[in-house]
Order: C-alpha cells, then structure tokens, then sequence
C-alpha cells in the first residue's frame, strides 16, 4: 500500500506521534512496523526514534520515501549503510525478501537495543596500519580487562632501522571489555592514549594515563596482526610511495584527534549528597574565562569538531598524501620485522 | 620560579674520609659517592663533586695554602682550590692526575697508598704498594722521576736477616720532620721505618720493627715518634744523632695481654704539666670487646674509650698549632665515624662532649615523617630554645672549635621550624631557618606509654673498675624498642603552642607547651572507628599501653590528652583547629574529631566500604616486614659497594676485577629484563581496597549549607575518591566549657575516577586560601572574605578540581594524570613573593608528582606555571619524604641522614655564602699533618663481605622493583608513614 502525506519541515514532531501518525493513515493501529527510509545514497535507514527520524526529516529533498515492514515478516539484511551497490534494489529488496533467501537470516536487534561498548574511529584520518579504539567502560560492570607491557619495536627511520622501546598489550583477561570487543589483541603496540602521544613515557606512566581515562579510554594501536586492516576503496594501494613504515615520534601529532561526540565527558559525573539527600551529579557552573583557558586540548578538540569531518574526502586525501605510514604486509621480511614487538622483544 | 637546590643538611650519606687544616681550621669530608664537604665556622660550608663517582679515600690539605688534596679509590689525585669569586669563597676542581708507571708494570705498583704535602708546598710525596716513593711537583703534577725513592735505595743497609723476610712491602705511612723539612719518616706495611734525608737521599736512621705497621705519629719536638701496630701495640722510638739504629724506647699493649685488635692511629699530644695525652684508635681485645668502634684517650691515670655506635671513619685532634708553641696542649678531639660527627672536649673535665652546629644525625632513629612550620613567632621559639637548653647540660659549654671562614650570608629572614618524626616514638625540632640546620629539642612520646624498654636501663653506668674504661658517645641509635611508638604525623599550632602527634599503633597525642618540670595525669580516649561496621576483626598490632597514674615530664611539650583509634591502625591524616579547641585524626578506616578542651569524642565516620577485607587485616605489619627486607637489601648493597672498593691485593689486577664485575652486572640486568613486567588496566572501583584510608583532614570556617551563613567545618578525603564534609558548632569562647560541639554530615562528595584525595583547601571570595587558625588574631594575615562565594579545592592524585560552595557544582579542572600520565605525591599552598617589589605576593599551589617533577599551579585558575625534574622518579623515600614550606622552599631526603633544600621563590632563598681568608703565614711555619690516610684505609676494609652478597642484593632490589604490587605496597606503607 502506498500513502502520501505531508508534515511540516520545520516541526516534525517526535518519533511516536510519527509512528501513531503512520498507524493511522495505514489504519493499522496495534501491528507493530519497522520503519526506514532511503537517504541521499540511497541507503535505507531505520527510523526508530527521535534522532533518526529528524534526521530523516531533514533529508527530504523535498520528497521522503518511507518504507513500512510488519515486524514479524522484516527483512533486516535490507537495511545497512552498504546498501551503495544496492541502490536500485531498495524496494525490490524490501518488496522481495525471497531474494536473500540463500543468505542465512541473522537476527540482529535494531540499534535502540543496543549500549556501544567499543567502536573504531577516526579510520579516515588514521594510517591504515593503525587502529584507534575507544572503549566504554561507563555503564558496565565489565572489566577493561587488559595488561600492558614494556617492549621494544623496530620502526624505519632516515637513520636506518631503529629499535625503540614501546608499549604493548600483554594480556587479555578472558570476558573482559577488551577481549569481548575483539578489537585490541596481545601485542598491538599501544601508540596513544587518549590523544597523547605514550612514546617517551615509561609503562608506570601510561598505566595511570590509562587508569585516569579509564571510562572512557581511547587507544591507538598498531595491530601485531595487519591482515585485518581497513581497506580503503578511495586510495590505491600498493603504491610504492607508502610501503614503508616511518612511524616517527613526531609524526602522529599531524593525526588530529576526532573523537566521537555525543557523551557527556563522563568525568563530569562526580556525585555529591547532600545532608540526608539523594545522590546526585554536580552541575557544571557556568564557565567562566578562566575555565575555558583551562580546558585540556581534547576538550577543545570536542567542542570544536561535531563527529564527522565536513568532508572526508579531503581528510583521505590529506593522510594519504603527507601521512605515509602504511605498511604492506605482503613483504615476508617486512613482516617479520612488523611483528618484532613480539619476537625482539625481552 | 626559580627552581634552586641550595643547601644539603644533615649528615654525609657513607662518609669514608676526613680531613684538618689547622691553618684555615676548616674540616673536609669526603664520601663513597665522591662528594667533598667542607666545614668551618657554623654557616661555612663548600661543596665539591667528583666527576667520576668514587669513593674518596684520603684527603689532605695543603700546608698554608686554601687548597686540599683528595685521592680516590680509582687512584686518582684531585687538587681542589678555595676560591673567591664576587665576594665568596667557592671550591673548585682545579686539577686530576693519575700516577702512571712505566709501560709494562702492574697497575697495583702505583696503587698510592701514603701522601704527604710537603711543608715546602713544592712536591708531593706519594707512597706506593710497590714500595717506592714518588716525588711529584705541585701544581703541575710533573712526576720528578729522578727523585723516586724507591725501596732498594732504603733498604741498602737494612741488617740481612731482617730484610730477607721483608721484602715486598708498600709504604704504609709518610710523616715529614716537625722541625726538619728535609727529613721524611717512612714507614713500610711490614714493620720497617726509616728517616730519610731528602737533601742527601740516604737513610740517617732505620728503626726495625717486628710488628706490621699501622700508622705514624712525630712528637712535638722531633725527638721521639710512635708507631702503632697491627697487633694492638704501639712503640716509641727515639731519634738521636748519634744513634743509627735505635731500639724501641717504650713498647705497649693498653689492652693486652690477650690478643688486641689493630690500633691505626696514634696521637702522643704533649702538655705544660707533662703528662701527655696518648689518643689512639682500636687496639681492643679482640675476643671480647672486638666488635666495639673505639677510641681511647690516655691522660696520666684518666684512661677513657669512647665507644661509638657505628665504625669510626678516622678522627683527628685540635691542639696548638702555633709554631712557637712548646706543647701540642689538646683542646678537642674530632671523630667521623659511619654515622654522626662527635666532638670531644679534652679540655673539661670528664670529657664531655660538644654539641655540633651542623652535621646533626637527622637518622639517629629512622626519620618517618616531617612537618614544617614557617615564621615561627619569637615566643614559642626562645621557649622551644629553653626547653632544649635543658635537655642539653650534659654538653659542654666549649665554643665550635672548628671554626674557619666567615659566613657572610645575611641572617636568616624567618625563623623556620622542620619537625621530624621519627621511629623511636620521638619528634625533633630543628633551626631550619639558615644554612645550618640544629637540633634545638627533642621530644618523646615513650613516656606515655609503658614499653618493654626499661627507661632507667642506662648504658652509661659502669663500674668503676670495669676494663676496659668504655663510655658510649654519640646519638645514633637505629634499633627502635617497639616499632609501634613511630611518629606518623605531626601538626603544631605555632600561635597557641599546641601541638598534635600520631603514631603506628593508632595513637593521637595532643600536647601543651609548658616551661617547667611537671607530673599530671595524660587523660586518655578511645575513638572506635569501626562503630557502625560488624563482623570485623582486626588482625593487626595491638595498640599501645598506656601508663596509669602520673606520669613525670620534662620542661617542653607535655601531652595532656591521648586518643586511641580503634583498631589501632597507623593514623595517615591529622589536623589541629587551635581556636575551636579541635583535633581530628584518620586511619585506614575512618576518622574522628575530638574536642581537646572539654576532652570528649565529638563524632567517628567510618570510611571503610563493607568488602574492604585487607584494610582490616593490619596491612601494616605486613607491609612493615617488606620494607625491613627492603631495607636490608638495600643496606646489602651498600655493603658489598665497599667490598668491591676494598684494598686490592699486591697480586689482584684491578682492571681484570671491574671487567668481571661488569661482565656479572650486564648479566644480571639481563636477567631483569627477562622478567615479564606488566601493568594492569582497571578503572578504579568502589571495591577496590583501601578505599576508605583517609587522606587528608581539613578545618575551614565557611559555607558549607546556604550563602548566608557560614560555619566551622571538617572535611575528610579518601583513598577511594570521597569528600565528606561535616558542619561543626563550636560555642562561643564563653560557654566553650559547657556546651557540646556538635557535627553534623552536610555534604559527601565522590569523584568518578575515584582517585586519592590528597588536598582539600577552601578559596574566599578573593580566591585566597582560608588563612590558618589565629593567623587573623595575631593581625598576620588579613582575615577572609567572607562575602564573596568561597570555592572548594579537591585535590586528588590524577585532578585538580574547584568546586562553588555552598551549592557544590563544578567550576574548573586540570586534569594531569589523563595528560602526562604522572600523579600527585604532595601539594602545599605557597606564597610567593616577589623579589623587587614588597608589596606584590600570590598563592600557588606547589607540587611534587610521582615521578619526581615539581609543578607550580596557580590559585585559582589552575593554569600550570613552570615544571621542573626534582628528584629522580626511582627514589622513592625521597619523593615521600618531601615537605613544601608556606614561602616557596622544601626539603627532601636525599639520604637517610640528608635533607636536600631547595627553593622554587626569588624572594626566600637560604644557601651558604661565606669566605675563607688564608691567615698570615709566618715563616718556618711548619704545620704538622694529622695522619689521616692509613686509619681510613684501614677502617675500611673491616666492613667486607662477599662479592656475591652484592649482586643477590641487586637482584632483589631489581625484582622488587619490577614487582607492580609490591611498588604499590611500597608506595602504600610510605605514604602512610610519612
């Protein structure tokens, strides 16, 4: 069946008076419905809550085309940001379920059912050979779970092969944050923490860099194994240009920071009760200037940058072009000397 | 900021050599580690490094020059120079120079083993193990080898049996004429000593003794000279002109007729009435009294031993030096030995001893914590001074008699106390306000309780016909009765006198000033810190005992009140509020607040989370026998350093030694690395142990409930990240003795990332600090703003963070831990003054973090001003022990018995700054040598032990190292002490 109606732009409203909306000009008020709808690249997207749904809103251009699925018989596979390939094949997609049929049928939950408790970020501005995790701890009862050691690597420098100390992930504690990710494994070389740089600085004094930033902990790590490593369809690889690895100390500050947003800094939430009172947060006062001088450099970073860079073309462009730390695993000489953090190491 | 380290107080850390010039009457001290200290006159104090880290073996100064000689264990000549430079004398390296032999010789024959200066201030005399004497021109240090004397040349005439069996021998002593420059004294290791003429190169006279030599004395006169021997006997030879060949005149055991320990130094000091004084090191029967470091003073029928508590390095005696003088008439008798500095008065009857300006053993018993007070007001500090003055009869009155250089610095701007706690249960007050810093009265807490010590047991008291005549000197005593007295924390009210010390086993003395002798009663209260908690038990020390009835107490601070926590868990915080009359106390499980004035319990807040087993089992004692074993190891090591210093042999091959050594520590490093060191990555949780060790205790009249109304308040942060703040009501002065006080919990604060609160402090509406108690009564501070928002401080070992009050919401922070990965150890309010204008000051707040770096922050934005590396990030004890002053200054140690000073303000800086003058030299002034070389060399091999010894002990101190718990527990137990 197929509806049109019109809602205004500027107020879309919340999500349940949408999906009440939907129920009723279809006339079917107690069947639950998976909602989507296409983006600009064509993609179908779910609306399941307010965020999406006004995001949804705001793509209208000015036509938004809403797709509607009885839960029981819905085709997850057809939603996915990948769907680029896909993109004639939304609706016979939706409309053709049979189409996947070969596929088995995983049931994955939709997002709203989900806490994040890792994620990948800033691949687009990262050399390919690096991975940057952040884990979040607040929320859970989960441990981090990981150990790190001292250990040396063996980096190419203008001088030749070096050999510089480095720190590495030396254990996983079965079940914990760290493991259960499947992002961080033992002997990645640990290369940030939060942002800062831990060459120069002894295993005691990224312990407490670590421990400080515990709830909410972002690491980059060189993976001991590259054969899992991102590949990006926007550059050619195996160009000759970045097959060498040059991971100098002072080369990772051009990679900026691009955290994610989104969370309260979770150190904000220290709590305080108040005679015979309920725990609660303590606010934060109004900033005064003395306090937005004092804020660390992440934070700026966080306020000055929403999430998404405003074009990642140019970000890819930009690392591919001065950041030449890739690596290629291909060489079995370069690979053994890749994986030195475990083999040299005392 | 400046970051200066300006003085060392306290004694040299391993102290292996000592020197006298009567001339500039200024002592040297060289140590293990290379360092040379020069002391004169109270406030004239040099110091020179050598280059290489060895140990200085031997100093000498140079006869009526300012300038000293020091040879080390590598074999290495330094010539060291007093010079002035805008006004003040410094010291300075001015040459080195090693004694080579032709090409092919065994290093060991030009192992120096004797040096004489010679008067002539031209040559240098250097005795070798081979036997030879070289001749070595000053200051150029060209070798004049056609001067060498070698041993064949003395032995020419040397009766044929006698030399048969002596040959291979190296020169254990050379000592010039007193009256002739031209004749030197050898003295051969084995016995044989003869008088050389320098003019006309031959023997004049040849003594053969039978015993292996030790050293050598000339008397006054050139008459007669003493050798004394490896068999605890000395000898007097005459020297005639017609006697070429003279027998011994007097030869003597003074502690025979069993076999004697070595004596390996001598004096024979002449007097008017003509009973000589005979001084001389050792020479103690063996069997019984072999362990004992002694010196013994004979004076007629008067025989004394000075028996010392740690090996004495050498000594020296200061007499006459007047050339024109008839006799040598002794007034004091200098002894270094491992671990103090004591002077004797030979002057006074019975000897006493005399009280030193400097070099004070800051670790007569182990120091475990320190607290220091600025500006103290004249009062308190001339009563302190008349407390001490009574504990100090037994001194004599006799002026320093080291007393060479003038101190030019200015007096001293403030009048500074240090208070150091220590682990006999005693607290020591010392003059930190200059260069020198000096015992002024020492406190003890032993009093107050009943211990298995016997106070009365004095070791002092022998009978009179007890042999040998022993009489313990000095204050070194390291071995503590009962480990529980160790004083933890210490706070004292320098505008009231109160004062506040808190110890191992949980107890919390409040004690009063009082000028006289006095015996009362100490009222005595139990704080049970686990009230509301069940089901503990607490496997720890028991707590003190406490003396019923009245106890005697001398004129000084005498406590009136003693708390006991329960469980009598170390108290790791204290605070004092002397206006309302308050003391509050913390443990590993919560605190308390006691109102000392009507002498009642006002509250206890149990801190301990339910699941927090360890905190209950006393990890004290636990963590007390680790740093034992630490310290054993460590004193291991320090041990087998000397062994691997020790005298080598004729045959050993240095070179071959230290490659073997090296070979054996690359090895064991090696063997190190190999060991897997990881850390653990957790965030902290409510679970964690030791969550409820309180850290800090702060009193502060301020808002805590509404801006209207501001009130006295007690704040408490924890291990685990909590802030509790309690509201008081003191009432008024008037009522102060009927009315209760009262607390009430008004607010509880918990970081998320759930660091150590180390500092809590709370800002007026100007952002200054809240001054301290009476500061504002005695018109020494301006008294707060209490109109503006006052704002909340909450220091904790990763963040910095203000809070408003009295609605707690967040304002700024500054975060270091999450940035530069190291962590707060100490943070102190400091003044900073300005050194060109007067008027202009601000607060800041100084820190010292784990790894060793200070940090100046600024009060109340937190922007970070300066960093500087301190004190190197292994040294564990140090950073512990640091203390900040209230004006920029801080000390820290830098050895057991050592505080290193050192000022971050332009304004308030104390370090040496004197002039040594060269005194008229009179001609044909012959200034004798003191003889310093073969006692210190010989004192030295007696603390041997094996080589082995020292790499386990390197191992272990490796592995302890690397030991993530144990550095934690370490850290702990440090923390907790200090």
């Amino acid at each position: 069946e197929f509806r049109r109606f019109s809602l205004e732009r500027s107020k879309p409203g919340k999500f349940e008076e949408f999906y009440g909306l939907l129920q009723h000009v279809h006339k079917i008020p107690n069947v639950d419905v998976l909602v989507g709808y296409t983006d600009i690249h064509g993609d179908l997207l779910p609306i399941n809550n307010d965020d999406n749904y006004h995001k949804a809103v705001s793509t209208a251009n000015p036509l938004l085309r809403i797709f509607i699925q009885r839960k029981e018989d819905a085709d997850y596979s057809a939603f996915g940001t990948d769907t680029m390939t896909r993109k004639k094949n939304v609706l016979s997609n939706v409309l053709r379920p049979d189409n996947h049929k070969k596929k088995p049928h995983i049931v994955i939950s939709m997002p709203q059912d989900f806490r994040p408790v890792s994620s990948i970020i800033d691949v687009d501005i990262l050399p390919e050979t690096h991975r940057r995790v952040r884990l979040y701890k607040y929320g859970t009862d989960k441990p981090l779970g990981f150990y790190i050691r001292d250990g040396s690597s063996v980096r190419v420098t203008p001088h030749g092969l070096e050999k510089v100390p480095g720190i590495f992930i030396s254990r996983l504690v079965p079940g914990g944050l760290a493991q259960s990710t499947g992002l961080l494994a033992v002997n990645d070389e640990v290369l940030e923490v939060n942002g800062i740089e831990v060459s120069g600085k002894s295993l005691d004094q990224v312990t407490d860099m670590m421990i400080a930033n515990s709830r909410n902990l972002i690491i980059t790590v060189r993976p001991a194994n590259q054969r899992n490593n991102v590949v990006r369809n926007s550059r050619t690889s195996g160009s000759s240009s970045q097959s060498t690895e040059s991971s100098l100390p002072s080369s990772t500050p051009n990679i900026i920071a691009n955290f994610l947003q989104g969370e309260e800094e979770s150190d904000e939430e220290d709590i305080i009760i108040e005679e015979s009172g309920e725990p609660q947060q303590i606010p934060k006062a109004a900033p005064t200037s003395g306090s937005l001088e004092s804020l660390t450099q992440i934070e700026l970073h966080e306020s000055a940058q929403n999430g998404f860079l405003p074009s990642s073309e140019m970000n890819l462009n930009h690392s591919a072009g001065s950041i030449n730390m890739e690596y290629e695993v291909q060489d079995p000489d370069h690979k053994s000397l890749e994986e030195d953090g475990t083999i040299i190491t005392l | 900021f400046p970051l200066c380290q300006t003085v060392e107080h306290g004694f040299p850390h391993q102290p292996s050599a000592l020197g006298y010039s009567p001339f500039l009457r200024l002592m040297a001290i060289g140590t293990r580690s290379g360092a040379i200290k020069l002391y004169g006159a109270p406030g004239v104090e040099f110091m020179g490094l050598h280059e290489e880290n060895n140990t200085v073996m031997q100093i000498h100064f140079i006869p009526d020059q300012c300038q000293l000689l020091t040879l080390l264990d590598d074999n290495s000549l330094h010539l060291w120079t007093l010079k002035q430079h805008s006004g003040a004398s410094e010291l300075q390296e001015e040459h080195r120079f090693t004694l080579k032999g032709p090409p092919g010789s065994p290093p060991s024959a030009m192992q120096i083993t004797a040096v004489l200066p010679h008067s002539s201030r031209e040559v240098l005399y250097l005795g070798t193990e081979s036997g030879n004497i070289f001749v070595v021109e000053l200051p150029t240090f060209t070798v004049l080898e056609d001067r060498t004397i070698t041993s064949e040349a003395v032995m020419q005439r040397v009766p044929e049996d006698y030399c048969n069996r002596r040959s291979c021998e190296f020169v254990e002593a050379l000592r010039e004429h007193p009256k002739n420059p031209d004749q030197i004294l050898i003295g051969y290791s084995r016995g044989f000593i003869a008088l050389w003429d320098l003019q006309n190169s031959k023997v004049t006279h040849q003594f053969l003794g039978s015993q292996q030599l030790e050293n050598l004395y000339w008397q006054r006169d050139g008459s007669k000279f003493i050798s004394c021997h490896y068999d605890g006997s000395y000898t007097q030879w005459p020297v005639s002109s017609d006697n070429r060949q003279p027998e011994p005149l007097q030869n003597s055991v003074p502690y025979g007729p069993f076999p004697c320990k070595a004596i390996s130094k001598i004096y024979w000091q002449t007097t008017k009435n003509g009973v000589p004084y005979i001084i001389f090191q050792g020479g103690m029967p063996r069997a019984s009294y072999g362990d004992r470091h002694s010196i013994s003073v004979v004076h007629g029928s008067q025989q004394t031993a000075f028996d010392f508590t740690s090996r004495v390095i050498d000594f020296f005696i200061i007499f006459s030096s007047e050339p024109t003088a008839e006799f040598d008439d002794p007034s004091a008798m200098v002894v270094l030995a491992e671990e103090e500095l004591v002077v004797i008065d030979l002057k006074t009857a019975g000897w006493p001893a005399v009280h030193p300006p400097y070099l004070a053993s800051l670790h007569c018993s182990a120091i475990t914590c320190s607290h220091h007070v600025s500006n103290i007001p004249l009062k308190l500090w001339e009563r302190i001074i008349s407390a001490g003055s009574k504990q100090n009869i037994h001194y004599s009155n006799m002026p320093w008699p080291i007393d060479g250089g003038t101190n030019i610095a200015p007096d001293p701007p403030q009048r500074d106390l240090l208070l150091t706690g220590h682990e006999d249960g005693t607290v020591r007050f010392w003059d930190a306000s200059g260069v020198c810093l000096h015992l002024l009265y020492k406190l003890s807490t032993v009093r107050v309780f009943l211990t298995d010590a016997d106070p009365n047991d004095n070791m002092n008291t022998l009978g009179e016909d007890e042999w040998p005549p022993l009489r313990k000197v000095g204050t070194f005593d390291p071995y503590s009765d009962d480990p529980r007295l160790g004083i933890q924390k210490i706070y004292l009210c320098k505008y009231s006198g109160y004062l506040a010390v808190a110890g191992t086993a949980g107890q919390v003395l409040v004690m009063e000033l009082n000028d006289e002798d006095a015996e009362h009663v100490v009222d005595h209260a139990e704080a049970d810190l686990l009230q509301d908690q069940e089901g503990y038990r607490w496997k720890g020390h028991e707590k003190l005992k406490a003396r019923d009835g009245p106890v005697r107490f001398e004129a000084g601070f005498q406590p009136f009140v003693l708390v006991q926590c329960q469980p009598p868990a170390v108290v790791t915080s204290l605070a004092l509020h002397s206006e309302w009359k308050l003391v509050a106390f913390g443990t590993s499980h919560g605190f308390g607040l006691f109102d000392h004035q009507q002498k009642r319990l006002v509250f206890v807040k149990c801190t301990l989370h339910p699941s927090d087993q360890l905190a209950l089992e006393g990890p004290l004692s636990r963590v007390k026998s680790l740093k034992k074993s630490l310290r054993q190891s460590f004193r291991r090591i320090r041990r087998s350093r000397v062994s691997g210093r020790k005298r080598r042999g004729g045959s050993g091959n240095a070179s071959e030694v230290q490659e073997v050594n090296a070979r054996f520590d690359q090895d064991a490093l090696q063997e190190m690395e190999l060991a897997p060191v990881q850390r653990k990555i957790e965030a902290r949780s409510a679970e964690d142990s030791f969550t409820g060790f309180v850290r800090t205790l702060y009193f502060a009249d301020t808002f805590l409930r509404d801006s209207s109304r501001h009130c006295p308040s007690l704040w408490a942060g924890t291990n685990g990240g909590t802030v509790y703040a309690f509201c008081l009501r003191v009432p008024p002065a008037e009522r102060r003795m009927d009315e209760p006080v009262r607390a009430e919990q008004a607010k509880e604060i918990q970081l998320m990332h759930r660091a150590p609160v180390v500092g809590i402090l709370v800002l007026d509406g100007r952002s200054t600090p809240l001054p301290e108690p009476l500061e504002v009564a005695h018109d020494l501070s301006k008294s707060p703003d209490m109109q503006g928002s006052h704002q909340l401080l909450v220091v904790s070992e990763e963040q910095f963070k203000v809070f408003t009050l009295p609605k707690v919401s967040s304002k700024l922070k500054l975060k270091l831990t999450a940035l530069e990965g190291c962590r707060v150890r100490k943070v102190t309010v400091a003044n900073f003054g300005s050194c060109k204008t007067d008027d202009y000051s601000e607060n800041d707040l100084a820190v010292l973090t784990n790894l060793g770096d200070i940090q100046i922050i600024s009060l109340p934005f937190l922007k970070l001003q300066i960093r500087y590396p301190c004190i190197r990030k292994e040294d564990v004890s140090g950073i512990a022990s640091c203390v900040f002053t209230k004006y920029g200054q801080g000390f820290y140690l830098i050895s057991p018995s050592e505080f290193e000073r050192f000022s971050l303000s332009t304004k308030w800086l104390v370090e040496p700054r004197c002039v040594v003058d060269m005194p008229e030299v009179t001609s044909n002034n012959h200034v004798r040598k003191s003889g310093v070389e073969s006692a210190a060399r010989k004192s030295r091999s007696l603390g041997d032990s094996g080589e082995d010894e020292r790499k386990s002990g390197r191992l272990m101190e490796h592995a302890l190292l690397n030991d993530e718990t144990v550095l934690k527990e370490i850290q702990s137990t440090l923390e907790g002490c200090r």
